[in-house]
């Protein structure tokens, strides 16, 4: 359903995209997964046309961003990072103005915004202007927003950033169950646990490029799944080991008080480029 | 063309807000005729009438442009740069000269609107003037004119200051220069041919030449016309380029 070919964006002498290469398969969540300034706005702007590529071209449901960008918006869903609705108008006229530059059905309309109302469980405050709702809110409705005009590719630019716990959670339910659905999702994050818990693949991305894809599992299991650390002592490198029996027998010979704790997306992050994902 | 969907959200921000609408287009105005027509102008005359009878085809003019030009250049500057609402539109399959067109209609009807009601005033306050449908015309082509190059200025400005600096060294000027407060013809050359260059004054001279009875120039019809166009050209193309 996506498939990018050499993507490229420079902004002056700087180059924010790297010749970046991936596809993603129709109902598959993929997820690209980097720092703050590693690129992955810059990528999702550009496949949803709102951004020219320097160089290089993506396809999107089969259509060219550069030579089709008609047919490409009109297969796409944009979630974006920023809480871009009409504060003055309520959540149903926010859907109903979103179905409308779609040319949805007149008759299409009413029955579809119920629908993802009920979905993201804003059904009741539909006659309330956005202005009164709470950030959470507003990422939900947004989403509603985002598939009110049953796009086959939908993309999400950093869904829950800025929520709380609780919040966060809300929306990776509604991710989750869209993922049941089989829609196909791109979304990026700089959070490791939405990375793991959403993603089916994960692209790592720092400085522009892309440093590693694949299954979050897969790329956990490369090093090892489990890792010991050496307490209190950042001089003592860290080890990646493929089993607990291992580490723990390990971790006897280190001369330290140890943790053995599961590996994550971070660490493999660690391991490719030296640097916290939140650094 | 996809444009009513933008023309429709518009008119909805209106029809939600009535009261304010009506009090940010008629405040303007209205001071203009009270300090220029009641005020100063009081025992003055004008071309064989009042000065409040010279006056309000200008203040019209002046009407039409205002409230078309300031909300779609604000409007627009602020869903470009801040809101960032825009962005919904530009990834639907709405295209430029759609988006264009929608935000250019809505400011027509703002404009419209506010000469309206200020003509509505005018003729209660006792001032002498022909009516025709083509002073409609004229003010639909005027309102029109300013509310495409209000969506031009919005997507060239790349801050707010720059809008605010369009207004100053552009709009300002024309208020007070394009022959709303006096007429054209008793300027000396080379300022006479100057402010003949600003599509104001040729909807104030159209205007003043219909409230008065007389045949309008169709040189300014033409002129007036063609600003339109460019206008409404300039903005599909500023639109389009950040599309």
């Amino acid at each position: 359903m996506i498939k990018t070919i050499n993507l490229t964006k420079n902004f002056g002498p700087l180059a924010a995209v790297k010749a970046v290469n991936f596809s993603v398969e129709k109902g598959e969540v993929f997820g690209l997964l980097g720092p703050n300034g590693a690129g992955k706005t810059t990528t999702i702007r550009m496949l949803t046309t709102l951004t020219l590529p320097s160089s290089g071209t993506a396809l999107i449901a089969g259509r060219d961003i550069l030579t089709d960008p008609l047919s490409v918006k009109k297969s796409i869903g944009v979630i974006p990072q920023m809480l871009n609705l009409d504060i003055d108008l309520t959540l149903a006229e926010n859907l109903e103005y979103h179905g409308r530059l779609h040319r949805m059905d007149r008759a299409d309309r009413p029955g579809r915004i119920e629908e993802l109302l009920r979905f993201v469980g804003l059904w009741e405050k539909r006659d309330l202007p956005v202005e009164h709702l709470s950030g959470g809110m507003r990422r939900r409705l947004l989403i509603a927003r985002g598939l009110m005009h049953r796009p086959a590719v939908v993309f999400m630019d950093e869904p829950t950033v800025g929520l709380d716990p609780q919040a966060r959670r809300l929306i990776w339910g509604l991710i989750d169950d869209l993922k049941r659905s089989g829609i196909t999702i791109l979304l990026t994050t700089h959070y490791i646990e939405e990375a793991d818990e959403l993603c089916d693949r994960v692209a790592i991305m720092r400085q522009g490029k892309i440093m590693t894809i694949g299954a979050p599992e897969d790329l956990k299991a490369v090093s090892g799944r489990y890792v010991l650390e050496c307490l209190g002592r950042h001089d003592v490198p860290r080890q990646f080991l493929h089993s607990r029996d291992e580490a723990l027998d390990a971790g006897k010979a280190m001369g330290c008080d140890v943790v053995v704790r599961d590996v994550t997306l971070e660490d493999v992050f660690i391991e490719l480029t030296g640097e916290r994902i939140d650094a | 063309m996809n444009f009513y969907p933008i023309f429709w959200k518009d008119m909805l921000l209106i029809r939600k807000k009535p009261w304010k609408f009506l009090a940010s287009s008629m405040v303007t105005p209205i001071l203009y005729l009270v300090t220029f027509g009641w005020g100063l102008g009081r025992g003055m005359s004008m071309a064989g009438g009042t000065y409040l009878d010279f006056i309000l085809p200008g203040l019209l003019a002046l009407s039409a442009m205002n409230n078309s030009f300031g909300p779609v250049s604000t409007s627009v500057n602020v869903s470009k740069l801040y809101t960032k609402t825009i962005e919904e539109v530009l990834v639907s399959p709405v295209g430029p000269w759609s988006i264009a067109l929608g935000r250019a209609l809505s400011g027509m009807v703002r404009g419209l609107f506010s000469a309206f009601l200020l003509l509505i005033v005018g003729l209660a306050s006792g001032v002498n003037m022909t009516l025709s449908p083509y002073i409609l015309l004229v003010l639909g082509l005027t309102a029109f004119c300013f509310a495409s190059a209000g969506v031009a200025a919005a997507m060239i400005a790349k801050s707010h200051e720059d809008m605010s600096n369009f207004n100053s060294f552009v709009i300002i000027p024309m208020s007070f220069l394009a022959g709303t407060f006096f007429s054209p013809d008793k300027l000396p050359e080379p300022f006479r041919s100057a402010i003949l260059v600003y599509p104001l004054t040729h909807a104030s001279m159209l205007l003043r030449a219909l409230a008065g009875g007389r045949e309008p120039d169709a040189l300014s019809v033409i002129i007036l016309a063609a600003y339109a166009v460019f206008f409404f050209y300039l903005a599909g193309r500023m639109v389009r380029r950040i599309a």
